[in-house]
């Protein structure tokens, strides 16, 4: 080791350093950062961790259903730490792969939208006139009518399933991204680099995707991650009312939905826990969410 | 001026027409409604007589246009669970979804213009901190559960108040209400409680801000000079000010309380439009659920005029740069 000059912070402050210390600066973010970390890593490494696939209908056993919290399974190899529903299901193992199944839609559906929505927000900011009248007309006139409307729409016409949730959800969000894209963007094609991209005589979708996106897509970010939990929250919200997901895929919104049955006979646990699940989820994406629009937000910026 | 509403209208009636024709012909993919309206044991000549009784026989554009037709002149059908007019059911439903939303709106005043008025006057104080962060879950904590954690507290462990149903309803003009007897109101609380909690963090937000803004306004000072109370001073100068924005948001919200509905009435089995729809869907009661849809969103439609019509009476610029554009 050698003995490096004293340098101060500010000398060597990368701009990613700056970003990481001012988020960094709240520990409600820092704590929902690792909140955030953990959910992330249930959803990836959730069958291996959960003790027993719930989906697999040959480990359960009807003889365990609606156990409390820390009862044995008749054969006495397993535990059911948080109880187990009425068919037998180890709470523990259904809600990592309803982590895994919410994680999963809320970062699909968003990633399609973001695409969708981002791509006609940047081609009717640049394009103008008629182009984009048409899209922001058709983007008035879907926020017009409230998410969980568009949604049950959608579902009541296709149907239950996966797939089908994440196109109900696409098609809710994309008019989001493609607003807030549009209006970032019509500030950014003012400026110089737009115009010195337009003098070189570059085709429009090299200015639009390789100059344009990438300086809109900063204050994109906390959006996104905003709109993330809130799609999870909706997909949830649909699965309850047996609108989303079928039972036979893993989902928060469906185990808490049938445990709403057990809850008047106060088998609290098969609704509760699941739903502590998605709280943990959705409140650790908003805390993370709320730091980064403050920090990426220019004018709140102190220095 | 007269342009302007007059291309208002015609789009409005081209959305309406664009979901009436998305939501039949959707519903119409799904499945064939004969297979669940028929009893399984039914004879052959039995379900053809179903069949042409609720026109499935005929081609898929012909129904429409009956559809259309007959929805023109109010007629959207007949429930196949009910075997009453889809129109019928749904009237019959509305008023216990009205009351709610209204209940969820005047609770979400009641209780958010207060807890703002307090956050945004003691913003540093420990009080002030609590309620916003507390308006904060209520944006995050999805609608659904906060339900059930409300039946669990208040239902199953306390005891103090009923999870389902209206309770006892008095006629008034004909229409039931719950609010108007004691057994009523408490069934009325928990569903109105859970429907209003987004509200309610709405207008905490609101409120906290506008107290803000308008505590540094010169009135105020004046108001001090003057020696008015503190207690005169927000009960009157301040509150005046900052509910109009308050009172437009929350009008505005309406429409969306009674889409939202639909979560609370089917946790509270609260015998509405909402839970209607709900149960329809299950059934693939057809006529049902687009009667439902093309009200809900006929509904909308004319919310969004009447709002558009009024901005651009009050303020000419929403016009012209909309002629512009």
């Amino acid at each position: 080791m050698t003995e490096a000059p004293a340098v101060t912070p500010t000398d060597i402050e990368t701009p990613f350093r700056r970003f990481l210390r001012s988020y960094l600066a709240s520990k409600v973010a820092v704590f929902g950062l690792v909140l955030l970390a953990l959910v992330l890593f249930a959803a990836i490494a959730g069958p291996f961790l959960a003790p027993q696939n719930p989906y697999d209908l040959k480990v359960l056993d009807v003889m365990d259903s609606r156990l409390a919290p820390g009862g044995v399974s008749g054969d006495g190899k397993m535990t059911f730490l948080l109880g187990s529903d009425e068919q037998g299901r180890d709470m523990v193992s259904a809600i990592l792969y309803g982590i895994r199944t919410s994680v999963l839609v809320g970062v699909v559906s968003t990633a399609i939208a973001l695409v969708i929505g981002l791509s006609l927000g940047l081609w009717a900011a640049y394009l103008g006139g008629r182009f984009d009248g048409f899209v922001m007309r058709l983007v008035d006139i879907q926020l017009s009518f409230p998410p969980i409307l568009i949604a049950l729409i959608l579902l009541a016409l296709t149907g239950p399933g996966l797939g089908k949730i994440i196109v109900a959800l696409v098609a809710v969000k994309w008019a989001y991204y493609a607003r807030s894209a549009r209006s970032i963007a019509l500030v950014e094609r003012r400026k110089e680099y737009i115009e010195a991209a337009t003098c070189l005589g570059l085709s429009i979708n090299r200015i639009i995707f390789k100059h344009l996106l990438p300086n809109c897509l900063t204050p994109l970010l906390a959006v996104t991650a905003l709109q993330v939990a809130s799609a999870i929250t909706l997909e949830a919200t649909l699965s309850f009312l047996g609108l989303g997901l079928p039972p036979t895929e893993p989902s928060l919104g469906l185990l808490i939905s049938n445990g709403s049955q057990y809850l008047m006979s106060g088998k609290y646990w098969i609704s509760v826990f699941p739903g502590v699940a998605l709280l943990v989820v959705v409140v650790a994406i908003n805390l993370v969410a709320d730091q980064l629009r403050d920090v990426l937000n220019p004018r709140l910026q102190t220095q | 001026m007269i342009a302007f509403i007059v291309r208002r209208v015609l789009q409005s009636v081209f959305v309406l027409l664009i979901m009436s024709l998305l939501v039949f012909v959707g519903i119409y993919a799904i499945g064939n409604p004969v297979d669940i309206l028929i009893n399984p044991e039914a004879t052959q000549s039995e379900r053809a007589a179903t069949i042409v009784a609720f026109g499935l026989d005929k081609p898929m554009w012909v129904q429409y246009g009956l559809f259309l037709q007959s929805a023109v002149a109010g007629d959207l059908g007949r429930s196949f669970a009910y075997s009453t007019p889809a129109l019928t059911l749904i009237a019959q439903r509305l008023p216990a979804t009205l009351e709610l939303a209204v209940v969820a709106m005047l609770v979400s005043i009641l209780l958010g213009v207060p807890l703002g008025l307090w956050a945004g006057l003691r913003r540093d104080g420990f009080a002030g901190r609590t309620i916003m962060s507390l308006s904060i879950l209520g944006f995050s904590l999805p609608t659904f559960w906060v339900g059930l954690m409300l039946i669990m507290l208040f239902s199953v462990n306390l005891g103090w108040l009923p999870s389902s149903g209206r309770g006892q309803t008095v006629e008034w003009l004909g229409i039931p209400l719950s609010f108007l007897t004691l057994d009523g109101l408490k069934h009325l609380v928990l569903p109105a409680l859970n429907l209003s909690l987004f509200n309610i963090a709405l207008v905490i937000r609101l409120t906290h801000s506008g107290t803000q803004e308008a505590m540094l306004q010169d009135y105020v000072k004046f108001a001090r000079a003057k020696g008015l109370a503190s207690r005169r001073i927000i009960g009157v100068h301040v509150l005046k000010n900052i509910l109009i924005p308050i009172v437009t948001v929350i009008a505005l919200q309406f429409g969306a309380l009674i889409a939202f509905a639909i979560v609370t009435e089917s946790i509270f089995a609260w015998p509405g439009i909402g839970k209607l729809i709900i149960d329809s869907i299950r059934v693939l009661d057809r006529p049902v659920v687009v009667a439902y849809l093309l009200l809900t969103v006929t509904l909308f439609i004319v919310i969004n005029l009447i709002v558009d019509v009024l901005y651009s009476v009050l303020d000419p610029r929403v016009r012209l740069s909309d002629a512009r554009g």
